[in-house]
């Protein structure tokens, strides 16, 4: 079960496989800065930067807020609450799982009405 | 699907919860539109487990599972997934009561917890509580920060980057 979880978490931690992305982490744990600020700081194009802070987003690592036409980045909740984070990502995966699940018990049950009669006792 | 529902199309979702009860327990809760003996049939045929056990949304895929629900019966389920080599889930079936109460080992490591799965119809649907009991508080938290095996080197790599960010953000 562990093992499988923290399959699941591989996407998060992709994001921290790269230089600038963990870069990134440490400037904002610093202060808050603009996507522009970022970029010009690891000198790079704007898209360039915002690829990077999206993939930091999706992973909760970092937030952004636009203001005016000024995104600003901060760290995300993840690092403060990683028990907390955790727990939600369990909560995802069952969660999905019982969704299927669901759809199982659906099908058994009209399997059941239908087989109903010569099957049960 | 139900009666008493006739207003709406499709039948509410349930809601999952999940929760850390104590330093060593995790217990997830779920209701389904069900009876229990159908649930639990969805829990201990593997043609079954299969189709729900591995949702799209992980971007895991199960690639084989094998779960022979008897006590001291064997569980095996292995998974794939695209960044890490194939892993595997496998312990052993200490309680089968049916329609009622499922209890397995979990036998990756020594670190593994105990779950108890409880199903309780009332009405015809099914209450579902997963219970898992972990050995140790340390083994739990250690679950949770992802601090033994499977991908050491990412989560070394977090842990620097958290004690970093942990001590610029202690001086502000």
């Amino acid at each position: 079960m562990v093992q499988y979880v923290r399959a699941c978490f591989d996407a998060s931690f992709a994001a921290l496989s790269d230089v600038t992305r963990r870069g990134v982490l440490e400037q904002l744990g610093r202060a808050d800065a603009s996507i522009t600020d970022l970029a010009e700081k690891f000198h790079m194009t704007l898209t360039g930067m915002k690829k990077h802070v999206g993939v930091l987003e999706q992973a909760g690592l970092v937030t952004t807020e636009k203001v005016g036409r000024v995104r600003t980045c901060k760290l995300g909740l993840r690092r403060l609450e990683e028990e907390a984070a955790w727990i939600e990502r369990y909560h995802q995966l069952w969660d999905a799982r019982f969704d299927g699940l669901d759809k199982v018990v659906e099908e058994l049950k009209r399997k059941e009405k239908v087989n109903g009669r010569k099957k049960r006792e | 699907m139900d009666a008493r529902r006739e207003s709406e199309p499709t039948p509410m979702k349930n809601r999952t919860t999940v929760e850390r009860k104590s330093e060593r327990e995790l217990v997830v809760t779920r209701t389904f539109n069900g009876p229990a003996r159908i649930v639990f049939e969805a829990w201990t045929k593997p043609e079954l487990l299969k189709r729900w056990w591995a949702p799209k949304s992980t971007g895991v895929s199960l690639l084989s599972c094998e779960a022979d629900v008897r006590v001291g019966g064997r569980y095996r389920f292995e998974f794939g997934h695209e960044a890490s080599k194939p892993m595997a889930f496998f312990g052993r079936y200490i309680e089968v009561a049916p329609h009622s109460r499922l209890v397995w080992t979990n036998d990756e490591s020594d670190d593994g917890a105990v779950t108890t799965v409880t199903f309780e119809e009332k009405g015809g649907r099914t209450l579902l509580v997963m219970h898992e009991l972990y050995p140790s508080k340390e083994a739990l938290d250690g679950a949770i920060a992802g601090m033994e095996g499977g991908m050491p080197e990412t989560f070394a790599q977090l842990d620097e980057l958290l004690v970093t960010l942990g001590a610029s953000v202690g001086r502000s």
